[in-house]
C-alpha cells in the first residue's frame, strides 16, 4: 500500500518587496512526484533551501499543495476534514530539539500528543512508557528536558511522536544541530524503531552517510526531485551529487577518486568495508 | 602575540550543589600565526576554554598570558584584549540586530571608538573577506539566508581586525557547500594575513584538512596536543571518548591490517588516494 | 550569571508537597499570601515564620536554592524598604539629616514590609518549586473552569502560562549567550547614564526578540503537528483527583490562617523598638 504519494505537487508562496507588496510567486516545490510504500525507509536529500523541508511539511499537512495532490495513508491532505487523521498517521520530528518539546518533564511531553488525540488516561500512561522504552529514554522520564543533551532531546521528541502511534514518521533534519555522538544516537534510535514497530520512516537530511541503509533516496534541488534510486545508484554519481551541494561520504569519494586514477572499482561504494575488500583483492 | 595558559582551572557555580570542574589544570601554548583545531565532544570543556581566551570567563585559578602579559593581573586592559582576540560564537547569526548588514558589521569597530568613515572602511573590507555579495550590504540581516547571515556575523568580528580569530563551530547547521565555503574562506584569510586562527569543530574531516595542530579536549583536560597525523594515530583512544578519526584513516588502518603495505598516517582523501596508488603501482 | 535565576523553576524531589494536588497548592498559597496581611504583631510574624519554615522543610528543596531565588528581587526589595523607611512619618523621629527623616513607624513598616515581601516570594516560589508547570496549568485550568461559561479561554490561558514557564530557562541561557557575544564585539553594557545604558541593551534585546519569535513559530508548528487543537476533546495524562493528603493539607492551612489571625491579634507580644 502507498503510505505517502504525491502527484505533480507544487507549492508556491508570495514574494514581497520591501514595502510588503506582492511582486510575484516563488515556487518552493515544483511538480514533485514521490511514492513511499508502507514500511519503507526513504531518505530525501538536498542542500538548505532545496525545498526538502517544505515537502516534509506537506506530509503532515502543515502546508497544503498550491497545485497537485498529496495523499497520506490514502487521505488527501488538502481535505480539511482529513486534517487530524493525516496528522495522526504521519508524525513529525523537527530540527531544533528545544523548540518542539512542550512539556517541562520528559514523560509529560511524550503524553502531549496522546492527550490531544483524546486517548484515555490509562492508555496514555501505557503509550508513554512504551515509547520512552522504544527510544531508550525511560530512565529519564521524570527529568526536565532542559538538562538533556541534544541527542537525548531528539529521542524524547521521537518518543512524543511514537506515542501517537503514527504509521509514518517524518524526520526533518533531526541531526542538523547535533554533535557526532548525538547524531549517532538519533540514527540508532530510528533504526531500532523501524525494527520494532515496522513504521514507515522518511528521513530528510543533508548528511549522506545517514542514508546508506535507505530503501530509496530522493535528491532535491530547486524544488524538484533531480535524482531518485537506491543509495548505491545515487551514490555512484559522485560529481552530480557534488553539483547539488551534497556531502558524499569520504569512502565514496575515495573510491571515486581511485576509479578515476584507473583502478577497477565498482560504482557506488557506501561502506568502508566494501572498499577495503575491493582493494585487497586488487593487491 | 602568543597565547599561553598555565595551570588554568575553572569551576562552575563554585560552592553550590551544582559545582562542576569544567577545566582542569590546562597548560597550553598557541604561537602566533598558527591554525589550531580544537576538538572534543559536547561538555568536554572546549567552549569554556575558548571563552577564557578573550576574558569572557575568568579562570578560578592559573594564569593566561597574552603577549607575555597575564590578563588576570590587576589593571590589565580587558577591552584591549577583546579587540585583539575576536570570538565568533556558535550560531553567530543569532546576534545580528541592526537595520542593515553594513551597520551591523560596523558595531564592533564603532565600539572600538573608530570614526564613522573608518568603521565603514573596515566593514567593507570584512564583508569582502567573507565573500558576501555587495547587493546585500544594505539589506536587513534578517532577510538573508542562513549561510549569508553567518558570513555577516563573522564579518562583524573580522571588522575589528583581531590578531587572533576564535571560531566556535562556525559551520554548525550549514549544508556541506555552505560549510566548505566558510572554511575555505577562513583558510584563505589565514594564508593572507598573519592571523592566528583557533577553530572549534566536531568534524574531524574539517579539522584534518585545515589545522596545523589539533588540541583534543576530554573531561576538562587536554588529551592530545599535536599535529593532526599524530593525533589521529590514536584513533582507538579517540573513539573511547566519543570522537573519531576521519573515515579515510580507518580505511588505511584496515588495509594495513589486511596486509597491504600502506602508510596509516593519512587524514585526507587525496593523501589516501596517493598512498593506495603508490602501493598498488609499486606492486606491478 | 543570569542563568542562576531559580525563581519559578521546578525543583524535582520526592516530598509530600510535590505529591499534593496542584489545586490544593494553589488555593493554599493564595490563603497564605492573604494571611501575611492579616496581622500586625510580632506574634503573628512568629506564627507565619514557623509555618513557612515547616513547609520549607517538608518541601525538601534546599534552603540555599530558595535563597538564591530571592536574588533577582533584591532591587525591588530595596526600593520598597527605602520608600517605607523615608516616606512613612509616624512616631518618634530616630534620624534626621537634610531632607531625610526616619521615624520609628517608618522603620517598623519598612522591616515588616521587607519580611512580608520575602515571605510572599518564598511562599509562592515554594509552590512553583514543588509543582511542575504542567500540573500548575492543570490546576489553574480546573480552578478557573467555571469561568469558561462566561467565555474566558481558560485552557488557552493555562497553556500559555505553561509554555512561558518552559521557555524561561531557555531564553535566559540565550540572553547570557547574546550578552557574551556582544561583549566580545566590544559592547559596553555597564558604563554610562540611564539613557546610554538603555541604548546599550538594544543589541541584546533585538536578537532576543527575534529568537523568541522564531521559537514561538517553531513551537506552534510542532504543537499543530502533534494534533493540538485547543482544549476540546483533550484527555489528560495526569487528571486531578483529591487525595486524603489534600484534605489534610487544606485543614492544616485553614488552622494556620486562624492561628495567625487569632494569635496575631490577642497574644500580647508587642513590638519593641529601641
Amino acid at each position: 500500500m502507498d503510505m505517502v504519494q504525491t502527484e505533480k505537487l507544487v507549492y508556491e508562496y508570495e514574494k514581497r518587496d520591501e514595502e510588503g507588496n506582492v511582486i510575484g510567486m516563488s515556487r518552493a516545490i515544483d511538480e514533485v512526484d514521490i511514492d513511499v510504500k508502507e514500511g519503507q525507509f526513504i531518505a530525501i536529500l538536498g542542500h538548505n533551501g532545496s525545498g526538502k523541508s517544505t515537502l516534509a511539511k506537506h506530509i503532515n499537512a502543515i502546508l497544503v499543495p498550491t497545485e497537485g495532490t498529496m495523499w497520506v495513508n490514502g487521505r488527501n491532505t488538502s481535505d480539511p476534514e482529513e486534517l487530524w487523521n493525516v496528522r495522526q498517521s504521519a508524525g513529525m520530528v523537527f530540527q531544533n530539539p528545544d523548540n518542539q518539546i512542550i512539556g517541562t518533564v520528559v514523560e509529560e511531553d511524550v503524553g502531549f500528543g496522546p492527550e490531544n488525540l483524546g486517548v484515555p488516561t490509562d492508555e496514555i500512561w501505557q503509550r508513554v512508557e512504551d515509547s520512552l522504552k522504544a527510544v531508550g529514554m525511560i530512565e529519564y522520564r521524570h527529568h526536565s528536558p532542559n538538562k538533556l543533551s541534544g541527542g537525548q532531546k531528539q529521542r524524547v521528541a521521537i518518543a512524543g511522536v511514537v506515542a501517537m502511534e503514527p504509521k509514518c514518521i517524518v524526520l526533518d533534519e533531526p541531526t542538523a544541530m547535533l554533535d557526532p555522538v548525538g547524531r549517532k544516537e538519533v540514527l540508532k534510535t530510528v533504526k531500532k524503531l523501524r525494527e520494532k514497530k515496522q513504521v514507515t520512516v522518511i528521513l530528510i537530511t543533508h548528511y549522506m552517510e545517514e542514508v546508506v541503509d535507505a530503501d530509496k533516496v530522493y535528491v532535491m534541488d530547486h524544488g524538484r526531485v533531480v535524482m531518485e534510486g537506491t543509495p548505491r545508484e545515487v551514490f555512484s554519481r559522485v560529481d552530480e551529487l557534488k553539483n547539488y551541494r551534497l556531502d558524499v561520504p569520504q569512502v565514496t569519494i575515495l573510491a571515486h577518486e581511485l576509479k578515476k586514477r584507473g583502478l577497477q572499482i565498482p560504482d557506488g561504494i557506501l561502506r568502508k568495508e566494501e572498499l577495503v575488500e575491493v582493494l585487497c583483492q586488487l593487491n | 602575540m602568543s597565547i599561553k595558559l598555565e595551570h588554568l582551572n575553572y569551576v562552575y557555580s563554585q560552592g553550590t550543589a551544582y559545582e562542576k570542574k569544567a577545566l582542569k589544570d590546562i597548560c597550553l601554548e598557541i604561537p602566533h600565526g598558527e591554525f589550531v583545531g580544537i576538538i572534543g565532544h559536547t561538555g568536554s570543556g572546549k567552549s569554556t576554554l575558548i571563552q577564557h581566551l578573550n576574558g569572557l570567563i575568568k579562570a578560578t585559578s592559573g594564569a593566561l598570558y597574552y603577549n607575555g602579559e597575564n590578563i588576570y593581573e590587576e589593571g590589565y586592559h580587558m577591552r584591549e584584549l577583546r579587540n585583539q582576540v575576536g570570538l565568533v560564537f556558535q550560531y553567530p547569526e543569532h546576534q545580528l540586530f541592526e537595520i542593515d548588514v553594513m551597520t551591523d558589521v560596523c558595531f564592533g569597530p564603532k565600539n572600538q571608538g573608530l570614526s564613522p568613515e573608518e568603521c565603514k572602511q573596515r566593514a567593507l573590507e570584512a564583508l569582502q573577506l567573507v565573500g558576501l555579495k555587495e547587493k546585500y550590504y544594505q539589506s536587513s540581516p534578517f532577510e538573508l539566508s542562513g549561510g549569508q547571515k553567518r558570513r555577516v556575523a563573522i564579518a562583524g568580528v573580522l571588522a575589528m581586525r583581531p590578531k587572533v580569530l576564535v571560531l566556535d563551530e562556525p559551520t554548525a547547521g550549514l549544508d556541506p557547500k555552505g560549510r566548505d565555503d566558510i572554511l575555505d574562506q577562513i583558510a584563505y584569510l589565514h594564508r593572507q594575513s598573519d592571523m592566528t586562527v583557533i577553530l572549534v569543530s566536531h568534524s574531524m574531516e574539517d579539522i584534518a584538512r585545515y589545522a596545523d595542530r589539533i588540541i583534543v579536549m576530554n573531561k576538562g583536560t587536554v588529551m592530545y596536543n599535536d599535529a593532526p597525523k599524530k593525533v589521529f594515530e590514536h584513533y582507538q583512544e579517540l573513539e573511547k571518548v566519543g570522537l573519531a578519526a576521519p573515515q579515510v584513516t580507518y580505511i588505511m588502518h584496515d588495509l594495513a591490517k589486511r596486509g597491504m603495505p600502506a602508510k596509516t598516517g593519512v587524514t585526507t582523501v587525496e593523501e589516501a588516494a596517493d598512498e593506495i596508488m603508490r602501493v598498488l603501482e609499486k606492486k606491478e | 550569571m543570569i542563568r542562576d535565576i531559580t525563581i519559578g523553576q521546578y525543583y524535582p524531589a520526592k516530598s509530600i508537597l510535590h505529591r499534593l494536588d496542584p489545586r490544593t497548592k494553589l488555593v493554599s498559597t493564595l490563603l497564605y499570601l492573604v494571611s501575611l496581611f492579616l496581622f500586625k504583631s510580632i506574634s503573628g510574624y512568629l506564627v507565619a515564620t514557623v509555618f513557612l519554615m515547616a513547609i520549607i522543610r517538608m518541601s525538601k528543596v534546599p534552603f540555599a536554592y530558595i535563597v538564591r531565588g530571592l536574588k533577582p528581587i533584591i532591587m525591588l526589595l530595596m526600593i520598597t524598604v527605602l520608600f517605607n523607611l523615608f516616606l512613612t512619618r509616624d512616631g518618634d523621629v530616630l534620624f534626621h539629616a537634610w531632607i531625610f527623616t526616619i521615624t520609628e513607624g517608618g522603620l517598623v513598616t519598612a522591616v515588616y514590609m521587607a519580611i512580608r515581601l520575602i515571605y510572599l516570594i518564598i511562599g509562592s516560589s515554594l509552590m512553583t518549586f514543588t509543582t511542575t508547570p504542567n500540573e500548575l496549568t492543570d490546576g489553574i485550568e480546573e480552578l478557573l473552569g467555571p469561568l469558561n461559561k462566561i467565555h474566558v479561554p481558560v485552557h488557552e490561558i493555562a497553556m500559555i502560562m505553561s509554555i512561558a514557564l518552559r521557555f524561561i530557562p531557555i531564553l535566559l541561557e540565550e540572553t547570557d549567550k547574546i550578552m557574551k557575544a556582544q561583549i566580545a564585539r566590544g559592547a559596553d553594557l555597564e558604563s554610562g547614564n540611564m539613557i546610554q545604558k538603555a541604548k546599550s541593551m538594544i543589541p541584546i534585546l533585538v536578537p532576543l526578540f527575534v529568537s523568541a519569535f522564531r521559537r514561538a513559530n517553531d513551537l506552534a508548528m510542532a504543537m499543530e503537528a502533534r494534533c493540538y487543537r485547543g482544549g476540546e476533546g483533550r484527555t489528560k495524562m495526569k487528571p486531578l483527583h483529591y487525595q486524603k493528603r489534600d484534605h489534610m493539607a487544606y485543614i492544616v492551612v485553614i488552622v494556620y490562617v486562624i492561628a495567625v489571625v487569632v494569635i496575631g491579634k490577642y497574644v500580647p507580644l508587642h513590638i519593641w523598638v529601641f
